[in-house]
């Protein structure tokens, strides 16, 4: 006769064997902003031919307007810090050594700001309104960390 | 009956493919739907709440409704997300139905998506099984499908020929909608030809893998026919899902469409469907399917499926047409095509089909189909529901 002691039962745990590769189609428009920092060193924004707000990362419609943005502008490299943060606890998400500095810096000329990293700087220095500017890597791939990070503009 | 009656006012859809590398998500949900807000001369501001959805885990971002507002108009709107596996597009017509039908939103934006290009969809239909069960002797998406099909013959005799004449009939239609993936007339011969993928699954009798949107808009009996001067009313919608492990399904039947369809016609009045349909749009991955689910529905009696398929009658012309727009063998952008099946039956009630255009539509209708063998099912039609 089976035994009816449950607490002799160990419950047994399965580990997932499932992996989905995913692959995502980067789409025209962010490709053209890709190979501009890849190729040439450039950030480029749509704008709105309505209501004229300018885009980074470029939007293919204005999310606001319901309209093709037909248009590409420059920007940067001059950017601003909007706002930031410093990582200090290592996580399997954080590819580097921590302290890292997570921000949004909004590049001169667009009215929307990217999140990036700042680099090159003690994070007890960085601060909202800071002025930076982008550092490209010396190998680059057509992502977004071919710009390696951003930097002071001064020094 | 909800508080509001409630009827399709527009519809748009992508030119579907295999592969959509010149647009992100985003972009292409935003095509379809600046096609539907342009087929019902409505812009996104008259626009009061969006429902979104596609499959979990096919392209690997969680919050669908947040991260597509670019392209969807969901900038500052209500919008929530529904995602149901294979039925997500017909689930998406039935929530979208419900939010109007309440009285609360007044035309709502449906937009069902699928980038199927990005992922493995083995990999993640997997996730939709019991993991200490199911997962561990699972065989793919297709096997649950080609068990149904060997229960099915082995009870009633028919072969791998019965179920090409399926394949063959979708595939020709296809060739009349412009946005159909797959346009290419196939013979009997070549389908029974094509690669063996799971006994008795050809390679030919199966969907295949899309990128593609569809976008809805539903509308309250106050302003729809304001709107669009003939709207495809929405008299009624049943939904039934049917198992927790893959042995409970009564396969070889489809007992979710059984039920379904037995509470749709029966609080629609529908007593005769063969006779007083004019259109259906069956959410068919494979060929085999077009002959047991129709059985189920209710249009023929069980074992006479075949029969049926063979005399044309399903074929554009014949008594019943289904599937004029080729169906979900030619063109499969999984979370789009639930309601891709809704949207087509609209444009056949509106007269707005073109080359697929079935003549005289009154009644018609359209389901979803989950890999769990669950079903959604929708009536449609031209007079306003009562």
């Amino acid at each position: 006769m089976i035994d009816q002691d449950l607490s002799k039962v160990t419950p047994q745990v399965y580990e997932s064997k499932i992996g989905v590769p995913y692959t995502w189609w980067a789409g025209d428009t962010a490709t053209r902003f890709l190979e501009g920092i890849r190729d040439r060193g450039e950030l480029w924004a749509t704008r709105c031919g309505k209501c004229s707000r300018t885009y980074v990362p470029p939007r293919k419609n204005c999310p606001g307007c319901f309209e093709e943005n037909a248009e590409w502008v420059q920007v940067g490299p001059g950017a601003t810090v909007v706002t930031f943060t410093v990582a200090r606890r290592p996580l399997a998400a954080i590819p580097d050594p921590v302290p890292v500095v997570f921000a949004l810096v909004k590049p001169d000329g667009a009215d929307t700001a990217m999140l990036h990293r700042i680099g090159d700087v003690d994070p007890e220095k960085v601060s909202i309104g800071m002025r930076v500017k982008p550092r490209f890597a010396a190998e680059r791939k057509g992502h977004i960390r071919d710009i390696e990070c951003f930097v002071p503009e001064q020094g | 009956m909800g508080k509001k009656r409630v009827a399709i006012v527009g519809t748009g859809q992508t030119h579907h493919k295999s592969h959509r590398p010149d647009v992100n998500g985003q972009e292409l949900i935003h095509e379809a739907v600046t096609r539907a807000l342009a087929d019902a001369e409505l812009t996104i501001k008259d626009i009061d709440a969006i429902v979104i959805g596609n499959m979990d885990h096919f392209e690997g971002i969680n919050y669908v409704d947040c991260w597509s507002v670019d392209g969807s108009g969901g900038t500052m709107r209500p919008i929530i997300k529904l995602t149901t596996g294979g039925t997500t597009g017909s689930t998406l017509a039935i929530g979208g139905y419900h939010m109007v039908a309440s009285g609360l939103f007044e035309k709502v934006l449906i937009i069902g998506w699928e980038k199927n290009s990005e992922s493995d969809t083995t990999g993640a239909i997997t996730t939709a099984f019991d993991p200490i069960w199911d997962r561990l002797v699972f065989a793919g998406a297709i096997a649950g499908l080609a068990a149904e099909g060997q229960a099915y013959m082995a009870e009633f005799g028919i072969t791998d020929r019965d179920a090409a004449r399926v394949s063959v009939r979708d595939r020709k239609h296809a060739v009349n909608n412009p946005y159909a993936q797959l346009r290419k007339e196939v013979t009997i011969e070549e389908v029974l030809e094509s690669p063996m993928l799971s006994d008795p699954i050809h390679l030919l009798d199966v969907c295949p893998r899309t990128d593609g949107a569809c976008a809805v808009i539903m509308a309250s009996e106050d302003v729809a026919e304001k709107i669009c001067p003939v709207p495809d009313w929405i008299w009624g919608t049943a939904n039934r899902h049917v198992y927790t492990y893959v042995g409970d399904v009564n396969l070889g039947e489809i007992d979710s469409m059984k039920n379904a369809a037995t509470e749709l016609f029966a609080k629609t009045g529908i007593r005769e469907p063969r006779k007083e349909l004019d259109v259906i749009e069956l959410y068919q991955p494979y060929s085999f399917a077009g002959i047991i689910w129709i059985e189920a529905m209710g249009i023929i009696p069980r074992g006479k499926g075949s029969e049926y398929i063979w005399s044309g009658a399903t074929d554009m012309g014949g008594e019943l047409p289904i599937n004029p727009s080729g169906g979900v063998i030619a063109c499969n952008p999984i979370g789009a095509t639930g309601l891709i099946r809704c949207a087509e039956v609209a444009l056949q009630v509106m007269g707005k089909a073109g080359d697929r255009q079935v003549p005289d539509v009154n009644l018609g209708v359209s389901t979803g189909f989950g890999g769990c063998f669950w079903t959604d099912i929708l009536l449609h039609g031209k007079k306003k529901p009562e």
